[in-house]
């Protein structure tokens, strides 16, 4: 298994191969996970730079812990994005990182293309860890990871992602990944959080919860952030809840063996009733140990492309 | 001093001339034009049949003098203007000061003196362009102004926008109104529509300028006032325009070369070169705006020139400003895109770029005419250029036409009778 290109920003344009490529790669890292030493010197004398211009404690923590189970040197850059809104200062500090030798910088920016931004001025590999609501490739290959993991693959399955789709990049991923692998995509949320023209990607889009959750295989259930109804885009979150919310009533309709998943952190008790997210179809803490394996495979593609596979054994 | 042009196509859709023509200019008239023309004591230049037009108006150019002289000056906006065959721009007044008094019309005009073109200053509609109070229109007419405008930034006041029409008739300035809704275009940077969607780019919707287009039609049917519509930019604007015009309602409107030529999809790679404001809209609207000014239902083709430095365009799209270097492409773009394949012809050009904004800004312009102010542009249409912005005269460096080859050149731009570009030689010289 090889990536083509230098840079990994967006799942757009992947083929099927390439994407169950990444997710094989994926799997031989979560044997390591069982090791009494959970480390491999995979990626021993090379350096990831973790630039963090938006918070986000899960996925950094994600990463790191990748990098060190790979045996990479790791640095971490936190700054707030306000403090780098000109681009001129986004290419700085990203630049002061290479000449630290960083192999693969790790990029999240609340800016849409803020990572090819990079990845075009930069010689090291960039890896997108999220860039505004444009695309978050590492959290859609966890979740479909997962999906795999349990169900198989994914050709002709049945995927539900439902919440606040226009400013989620990890609906925009998820879609590109699972078309490119054959699923059928569904949409739904309030009118006002589906993007316009999103239908032109090749999904369909639902009014109704509960005809959208009719034979899925998979409900991914995206996080509502509360200043979407400041600005007026949903007037309740109790509306929210009523009109949107998985809960144990709607979970009743699903199949059996369909998964429940959410990107977290999760607002329980909104987007979803605490007794869903704790059921046995909830397959959410497996999504989170599923990411460190599939960001391992994403820096030792990008990283260790010089590096013999047999590291791995 | 005397300057015999030979062997040009003139082309001028309001006076009837040869296909083939020699030109004479003595001083800064043209003296003669006729089929062939003998005349010792001059100097000759030999057009090989390339087009000779009547110098272009661009009426819609950011200078960013006085205040952003690191974007532009009046120098180098008027010596782009020359390298793109325009004799002629008026100046937007988004300066620092706002051109919103005497004073800083003044200040233009005295710094156009020693430029290349002419210039002609706008004046704004409201102090400071802030859309609150009305700027003094008659002193601004009185100093010069040949039209009034916020430009920038709509004036979002309905109750201010009607009080500017009325006030501003008596002096027969045309109100050029920046149709934009800013709470419904919002922090957006690019169209709204699938490509927005996939980008994870914030919107901004082609109703953002339609409903301020539809309201500012109103209020010019209320006040009688000359409205013109700067860079119209949608489909449905254009129907509204139309149907104004049908029911004999004052209003004009201009499009800009890259809303002809590209669309939202181009915004794909995240080139902040393609971030302007209006936004590039859909395949749907520049079809739509292309066969408008085919059928000459829409006035005038100005470019929205809007120089930026390079910190400000660098980045992301988010990070980046709006607006991009449009004098020096123009007319190849026009002529690559459009006239080439059958969209547009030379005299529509004519029409779209010099006879109606010289209308719209009360400006007297009589083509290529004995007697006329010999202000020329001579094209040649079957060389090619490939676009490098690095070359560009204008400070902005900023054109989403980077790098693309274009048919169609400026070989000279000639001011006043005399030549201030000359691109025989390929260098694009300037000749002051
Ligand atoms: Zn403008």
């Amino acid at each position: 298994m090889m990536l083509k290109q230098k840079d990994f920003i967006d799942l757009e344009g992947l083929t099927d191969e390439e994407i169950y490529g990444i997710l094989e790669t994926a799997s031989s890292m979560k044997d390591i996970f069982t090791r009494s030493v959970k480390k491999v010197p995979t990626l021993r004398g090379k350096t990831v730079v973790n630039l963090f211009f938006e918070p986000s404690t899960r996925t950094k923590s994600s990463f790191d812990l990748a990098a060190k189970r790979l045996s990479a040197d790791v640095m971490s850059i936190s700054k707030k994005a306000s403090s780098v809104v000109k681009g001129e200062t986004l290419l700085d500090t990203a630049r002061t990182m290479e000449v630290m030798a960083a192999d693969v910088v790790v990029v999240r920016h609340s800016h849409p293309g803020a990572a090819k931004y990079l990845g075009d001025n930069l010689q090291a590999a960039v890896l997108n860890a999220g860039d505004g609501p444009h695309a978050h490739p590492t959290q859609a290959l966890l979740d479909i990871f997962t999906i795999w993991d349990k169900l198989g693959e994914l050709k002709g399955k049945k995927i539900l992602i439902i919440g606040d789709i226009a400013h989620s990049r990890v609906a925009r991923s998820n879609i590109w990944g699972l078309l490119a692998l054959g699923a059928e995509i569904r949409l739904c949320g309030p009118a006002t959080l589906i993007p316009m023209g999103i239908e032109q990607a090749g999904v369909k889009v639902y009014q109704d919860v509960d005809e959208a959750l009719k034979g899925v295989d998979a409900v991914n259930i995206l996080r509502i952030q509360l200043e979407r109804q400041e600005r007026g885009l949903f007037p309740s979150l109790r509306e929210y809840r009523y009109l949107y919310g998985i809960n144990k009533e709607r979970q009743k309709s699903l199949k059996p063996e369909a998964l429940v998943m959410h990107p977290g952190p999760m607002n329980r008790g909104v987007e979803i009733e605490s007794n869903v997210a704790d059921s046995k179809q909830s397959v959410i803490t497996e999504q989170v140990a599923n990411g460190v394996a599939i960001r391992m495979a994403l820096l030792y593609l990008l990283a260790g492309k010089e590096v013999k596979h047999e590291a791995l054994a | 001093m005397k300057l015999l042009l030979k062997n040009g196509c003139p082309v001028d859709s309001r006076n009837e001339l040869p296909e083939k023509v020699d030109i004479l200019i003595e001083n800064n008239k043209i003296v003669k034009i006729a089929e062939n023309i003998d005349e010792n004591d001059t100097e000759i230049i030999n057009l090989d049949g390339t087009k000779v037009l009547p110098g272009l108006i661009d009426m819609h150019v950011h200078l960013r003098e006085p205040g952003y002289e690191e974007k532009e000056t009046i120098k180098t906006g008027c010596e782009a203007a020359a390298a793109g065959g325009i004799t002629t721009v008026a100046a937007m007044p988004n300066t620092d000061p706002i051109a919103d008094n005497p004073a800083t019309i003044e200040l233009i005009k005295a710094r156009a003196q020693e430029a290349l073109v002419d210039v002609v200053p706008l004046g704004s509609i409201t102090k400071g362009s802030s859309g609150k109070e009305l700027a003094e229109i008659g002193f601004l007419s009185r100093s010069g102004v040949k039209g009034v405008t916020d430009d920038g930034n709509p004036v979002m006041d309905s109750e201010v926008m009607r009080r500017a029409m009325e006030y501003s008739r008596p002096f027969d300035l045309p109100i050029i109104s920046h149709c934009e809704d800013l709470n419904l275009a919002a922090e957006g940077v690019m169209h709204e529509g699938f490509y927005s969607t996939k980008l994870g780019l914030k919107p901004i919707p082609a109703a953002a300028e339609e409903v301020m287009i539809a309201r500012d039609i109103a209020l010019a049917d209320l006040t009688g006032a000359r409205l013109h519509i700067a860079h119209l930019s949608t489909a449905r604007g254009f129907e509204l325009v139309k149907a104004a015009r049908e029911n004999g309602i004052k209003v004009t409107a201009e499009v800009t070369p890259h809303h002809l030529t590209l669309t939202d999809a181009d915004l794909q790679e995240y080139n902040t070169a393609m971030k302007v404001n209006p936004p590039l809209r859909s395949v749907d609207d520049r079809d739509t705006l292309i066969k408008a000014v085919k059928d000459g239902q829409l006035s005038v083709i100005a470019t929205d020139h809007a120089p930026h430095t390079y910190e400000e365009k660098m980045g992301t799209i988010d990070s980046a400003a709006f607006g991009i270097s449009g004098l020096e492409t123009a007319l190849s773009v026009l002529h690559h895109y459009l006239i080439r394949k059958g969209n547009l012809d030379w005299n529509q050009i004519i029409e779209l770029m010099y006879y109606n904004p010289a209308e719209i800004l009360r400006l007297d312009k009589e083509g290529l005419k004995i007697g006329s102010i010999a202000d020329l542009t001579i094209f040649a249409e079957n060389e090619s250029w490939t676009v490098d912005t690095d070359k560009f005269k204008s400070l902005g460096k900023h054109s989403p036409y980077n790098g693309q080859e274009l048919t169609g050149t400026v070989k000279l731009t000639i001011k006043d009778g005399k030549i201030i570009y000359d691109n025989r030689g390929g260098q694009g010289e300037l000749i002051y």
